[in-house]
């Protein structure tokens, strides 16, 4: 009889399996240093080569997309606050976006440890909405702010999404001589609005 | 099957050195502050032992229960539409591959950065075949480019220069020779890449992590090249070792928080994305592969290496390694994990790598998941010294040393002799390329006058105190 090769290496495994350890208690988010998330949040951001900005209106938000990117003349939007120039629909070829100057989209909540944002398909409609465009902008609700990658991970359930990052500053490498150079192979800028859904006004406390 | 030559890692990083005088210093320099961010990082975190602690438990746990996680990782992985595929081999993963391709008429590939893949010497394997494969992660562009293996698993280019990458492109891209500007280098490159990207047939990567629990895997970068990749052509195959597995979502916390800032000192990789089914209208493959893990699993002494995150911190704090390149490994994995992980995939082969070591032990200090690394190089050491790979030389040496130092009296003799001999002729044993190519390009400190028992000795007279 011919084995699959799946039967074959769970069998060699089996035959291997060194005694089983008990399953590791559970990592409990050690709290972290005292401070407002939001200010955590930013400077955190901003070690990656981001940058964030507080706005209290859609229309206030619209005003800094234009005043970051005065040149942009194509904005694709997946966010319900800022129309863009072209909204990202679901049927859109994702090549289709390949000139597209600055892309745009709202996370569902940042991490103050990292500087990162939690974006998945839902948000972004085309997954290529956050890494094809020359800029992104991403809108955050400060209030949604979790304190570590402990307290992230509970939240955001990447298994329930077929495509979910945390996305932290703009593409970046050092491959050459180790010398940072921000817009690798995806955008080129990050900017993170902080803007409550419908302009509420917060301060980011918990 | 031909066997392959044995690597001379010794050899290979006398030649790195003598090359010139900036390339080692240079790649020595840059390692060494990849060490430093990653200290300011782990200090930053007050917790950071703990997570050591617990990250290293966490992949010794699910060792323990390989089996049932693969399977329930398959299971998981399928109900969302992901084809899983099982690999015994390189061989077998690469013919997977090609056959996902065959069939749907794919000639233009896009790739991640996948040590796997490397592993399985799957990019030769395809173009052999008719279809293109290009690196998108610049440092393995580069690589590529240049006909090299990735001379670290975090940053394969890092032992070239600017200069050498600028004449590269030039050559290979069309960029201005004279420019070596690495904004511009990197901004060319993008350029280039951009349009393999848009025309590609399909994307592959690899992955950091597998989720038993949701049949999820994480791909971490900091180009966003996966990503880039993923999110263009409809069809996306990722390689995963079947060691990658970690049981549930919540343990990626543990990692993640420990991968990035171990690596680059940075808190976490600006993309660390989630894979958990194809995109609407898309295809989505995985393809667990074996290749020499699940009978590492069953040596109890080197059972551990299988814990490895693949950051590459042990390779930046080593001193042998940031002094010799990664390419005098001659390995897919090199520095001190490469010398535990390279005989175990090819004992004869890599034979030599556990002795380019210094034991110093940095290694297992600044492992994240407290690999003993270390330890597994001097055990490696044990396992092929009882073997008749150790050079005849060797074998001579070690066991002269053994019977010198066995006796004080010995001892007494050959040092007081060797005193004379070194002060005579000092480059006859370190000057040699023959004896030891590793140290021809140093010189042996002057010898004492006298050695330290003899010291100890005059004192204890010249103090009129009593021998114990």
């Amino acid at each position: 009889m011919v084995r699959s090769s799946r039967e074959a290496i769970l069998a060699w495994v089996r035959a291997n399996l060194p005694p089983a350890e008990a399953p590791p208690p559970d990592a409990e988010s050690p709290g972290g240093p005292p401070g407002l998330l939001v200010q955590r949040f930013e400077s955190a951001l901003e070690a990656l080569g981001g940058r964030s900005w507080r706005v209290t209106s859609a229309g206030e938000a619209a005003a800094k997309i234009a005043e970051i990117h005065p040149a942009a003349r194509i904005i694709a939007s997946a966010a319900p606050e800022v129309p863009g120039t072209l909204r990202v629909e679901r049927d859109v070829d994702p090549h289709g976006l390949a000139g597209v100057e600055v892309g745009v989209v709202r996370a569902r909540f940042g991490v103050a440890e990292t500087g990162a944002v939690w974006v998945t398909q839902e948000d972004l409609v085309v997954n290529a909405l956050a890494f094809l465009p020359q800029h992104l902008v991403v809108l955050l609700d400060p209030a949604e702010l979790v304190r570590d990658m402990h307290e992230a991970y509970l939240r955001a359930r990447p298994g329930d999404t077929p495509y979910g990052c945390f996305l932290a500053g703009p593409s970046a490498t050092g491959d050459i001589e180790g010398v940072i150079i921000h817009g690798a192979q995806g955008p080129r800028t990050l900017d993170v609005l902080l803007l409550a859904p419908g302009g509420r006004a917060d301060d980011g406390r918990r | 099957m031909r066997r392959a030559p044995v690597v001379r890692p010794a050899a290979r990083a006398a030649e790195f050195i003598a090359q010139d005088a900036i390339h080692e210093p240079a790649h020595d320099a840059r390692l060494w502050d990849l060490r430093v961010r990653r200290d300011a990082a782990a200090r930053g975190v007050h917790e950071w032992e703990r997570l050591r602690d617990l990250a290293s438990k966490i992949r010794e746990h699910t060792l323990g229960r390989l089996d049932a996680y693969l399977e329930e990782f398959e299971h998981n992985a399928e109900r969302k539409g992901i084809r899983v595929h099982w690999a015994r081999d390189a061989g077998e993963h690469n013919r997977i591959v090609f056959d996902i391709f065959r069939a749907r008429g794919v000639t233009e590939v896009v790739k991640s950065k996948s040590m796997l893949q490397e592993e399985c010497g799957m990019t030769p394997f395809l173009e052999e075949r008719g279809i293109r494969v290009t690196e998108t992660d610049l440092g393995e562009r580069i690589q590529q480019l240049d006909g090299q293996p990735p001379g670290h698993i975090v940053m394969p280019a890092i032992h070239k220069t600017r200069a050498d990458i600028a004449r590269l492109f030039a050559r290979e891209i069309g960029s201005d020779a004279g420019n070596d500007d690495p904004r511009y280098l990197t901004e060319s490159m993008r350029r280039s890449l951009r349009e393999r990207f848009l025309a590609a047939g399909a994307c592959m990567t690899g992955a950091n992590f597998a989720v038993a629990g949701t049949g999820a895997f994480v791909v971490c970068t900091n180009e966003g090249n996966a990503d880039l990749g993923a999110s263009l052509p409809p069809l996306h195959v990722a390689s995963i070792g079947i060691e990658k597995i970690v049981p549930r979502t919540e343990h990626l916390g543990v990692l993640v928080r420990l991968l990035s800032r171990s690596a680059l000192g940075s808190p976490i990789t600006r993309y660390t994305s989630h894979f958990a089914g194809p995109r609407r209208g898309g295809e989505m493959h995985v393809v667990l592969v074996d290749n020499g893990r699940s009978r590492l699993l069953g040596r109890e002494e080197f059972r551990r290496s299988l814990k490895c995150i693949r950051c590459g911190a042990c390779m930046n704090t080593c001193p042998v390694f940031r002094h010799s390149g990664g390419l005098a490994y001659g390995s897919i994995y090199s520095g001190p994990i490469g010398a535990i992980l390279g005989p175990a995939m090819d004992e004869r082969k890599f034979r030599e790598l556990p002795f380019h070591s210094t034991l110093c032990g940095s290694c297992t200090q600044v492992c994240p998941v407290k690999v003993d690394i270390s330890d597994q190089i001097l055990a490696w050491r044990r396992v092929l010294s009882a073997g008749a790979q150790t050079p005849l030389l060797r074998r001579q040496a070690v066991r002269t040393a053994g019977r010198i130092l066995g006796s004080p009296k010995i001892l007494r003799a050959v040092t007081k002799a060797g005193r004379r001999l070194l002060a005579g002729a000092p480059r006859i044993l370190a000057g040699s390329r023959l004896l030891s190519p590793w140290t021809q390009h140093r010189d042996l400190p002057p010898a004492p006058r006298r050695s330290f028992r003899e010291w100890y000795l005059d004192e204890r007279k010249g103090r009129g105190t009593k021998q114990p």
